[in-house]
């Protein structure tokens, strides 16, 4: 496509993913219109400090916008924020939004990204004081609803990291809580049995009470709190239940336009569709990684990040691959972990505990000889060396690395 | 009220004013390229890293331990980079000049 002034390109999220894509559109010299459409009605913002600082700041009106207003005015990027758009119709190369308003575009971009998973427990609608923790709005309601209430007894419905995160951001704010989960260990999709037994002793250790294997079977109001009733006969009292089930990718408006499907939006190497107008990136996309040689889908800043800016090069003609080894981070009191890589498939996971501070270990996930990922705790060297061997597929002496006698460094651990 | 300039690759100069918050918040909001802050600021992504000229070493202070092994994630690093999100904009650094290192 000719990049030409009377060109449009729409984006369709404007979150992590979409946001980036519109700058990066322009750093790319794009010519034409850009229209950023997103049902949140609030100057799109970061997520991750949502279950983490801002959820623990007095001011709410703390929360990180990822761009202020005038940059957006400045790199003429037009913001229609608080807009669902309802609908696709890629042969008219048009969606509709809004009472009956209709968009051309030359190119689209999906940023749809995803939504809490609701689980399924009778009267879980109609029960008061229950929120997900997506949306800055959804956290402006449980800040309220904590303010509001006396006893601060808290119990979060999953163990995964959101639900993790939000357990110690509550207990740093003096509430009492609970932390549900249905697996056998918490972190059970994300993580490795090592990982999850660290945070479970790090919770633990916080006064957080973390009960696994459990169901939520239903819900009862008595009075001003909640009963949360569990497969293991218990009814656990709550006055704000956190749902941190996992996401819903958004993808009903690329099915209803008939683009291929697979756990997601299904796009190559430069982040296209099987439509060539229409791009995807984002939490969204089921996606190729070159390094790993296979399709994944990745909930990530960092995914969402890379995946605009290779979206924004092809879109504007240039010549890209996308080679990124995804990464992620987690704060959950002071515990700071790094993870980098992807550790499926591994079939060995060698810990190293640092000597002069025990808090301060990586777990280093191997396939035979080649390292996958790493997962570091209050460790960014064992991240930052991890990351730059997996990127160049080095080989490590696992027996220097095991030992923590010998420095972690480059050169002792890479093997020539 | 503190003066600051951003010098980004391209060679353009940025000089804003700020009372509080982060250099990385102060450069994010006043469109400085190369200055992403990915991570929002929690020092997990070394998309804000800077370099600062040796006379302001001193009032800005070294990085911590965590930082300093961040930095090493890009291969520009000096003695003279710290992760702009690091720095908290106070009057004592008026007048500073930072170089983006991307
Ligand atoms: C509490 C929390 C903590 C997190 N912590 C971390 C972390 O520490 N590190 C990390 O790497 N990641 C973290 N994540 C994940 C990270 O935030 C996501 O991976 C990232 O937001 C994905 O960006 P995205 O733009 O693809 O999708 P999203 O952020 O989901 O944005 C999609 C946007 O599309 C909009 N949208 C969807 N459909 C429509 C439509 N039809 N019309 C209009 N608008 C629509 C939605 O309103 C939404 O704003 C966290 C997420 C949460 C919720
Ligand atoms: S903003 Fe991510 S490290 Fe500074």
């Amino acid at each position: 496509m000719e990049n030409t002034t009377d060109k449009i390109a729409v984006v369709i999220g404007a979150s992590h993913a979409g946001v980036n894509l519109a700058f990066n559109l322009r750093k790319e010299g794009w010519l034409g219109t850009i229209l950023l459409f997103d049902a949140d009605p609030a100057l799109p913002y970061h997520r991750p400090p949502l279950s983490k600082t801002y959820l623990t700041s007095k001011n709410s009106e703390a929360q990180q916008p990822l761009k202020p207003m005038e940059s957006y005015k400045k790199e003429n990027i037009e913001l229609y924020l608080g807009i669902w758009v309802k609908k696709i119709d890629r042969k008219a190369k048009q969606l509709s939004y809004g009472e009956g308003r209709a968009q051309n575009y030359d190119v689209l971009i999906l940023a749809t990204g995803a939504r809490p998973f609701i689980p399924d427990i009778p009267r879980l609608e109609t029960t008061k004081n229950v929120f997900p923790l997506r949306s800055l709005e959804d956290v402006q309601h449980i800040k309220k609803a904590l303010d509001g209430s006396k006893q601060k007894k808290i119990v979060v419905i999953g163990g995964g990291y959101i639900g993790l995160e939000t357990a110690a951001s509550l207990k740093k704010m003096g509430a009492k809580v609970t932390v549900l989960e249905r697996e056998e260990r918490v972190l059970a999709r994300v993580t490795s049995p090592e990982l999850s037994a660290f945070f479970t002793d790090l919770h633990k250790k916080h006064g957080v009470k973390l009960r696994t294997n459990i169901s939520v079977k239903s819900i009862r109001t008595v009075g001003e709190t909640q009963q949360v009733l569990c497969s293991d006969e218990n009814a656990y009292q709550a006055d704000v239940i956190i749902l941190g089930c996992g996401i819903q990718i958004n993808i009903e408006l690329a099915q209803a336009a008939g683009l291929t499907l697979k756990n997601g939006i299904k796009v190559d190497g430069i982040c296209k569709t099987n439509d060539d107008s229409i791009f995807a990136i984002g939490d969204c996309t089921f996606h190729h990684n070159l390094h790993y040689n296979r399709y994944v889908r990745l909930e990530s800043v960092q995914n969402a990040v890379d995946q605009a800016k290779i979206a924004a090069a092809a879109i504007c003609g240039k010549e890209v691959v996308c080679n990124s080894i995804p990464w992620f981070w987690s704060d959950q009191y002071d515990t700071k972990l790094q993870m980098v890589g992807l550790n499926e498939g591994y079939d060995e996971a060698l810990l190293r505990t640092e000597l002069e501070n025990e808090n301060s270990f990586s777990i280093w996930y191997f396939n035979g000889k080649t390292l996958l990922a790493v997962d570091a705790v209050n460790n960014a060297k064992a991240y930052v060396i991890g990351t730059k061997c997996i990127k160049n597929r080095l080989s490590l002496d696992k027996a220097k690395l095991k030992n923590p006698q010998i420095q972690l460094k480059p050169a002792t651990i890479i093997l020539e | 009220m503190a003066k600051i300039t951003f010098i980004t690759q391209e060679n353009e100069t940025i000089t804003v004013e700020g009372n509080s918050g982060s250099l990385m918040e102060l450069a994010v909001n006043n469109n400085v390229r190369g200055i992403d802050g990915d991570c929002g600021g929690v020092c997990s992504c070394a998309t804000c890293h800077v370099h600062l000229s040796p006379e302001h070493m001193e009032t800005v202070g070294s990085p911590s331990e965590i930082e300093n092994d961040m930095l090493e994630l890009d291969d520009n690093v000096s003695e003279y980079s710290r992760l702009s999100c690091q720095i908290q904009l106070s009057e004592a650094l008026d007048g500073l000049v930072l170089k983006v290192a991307n």
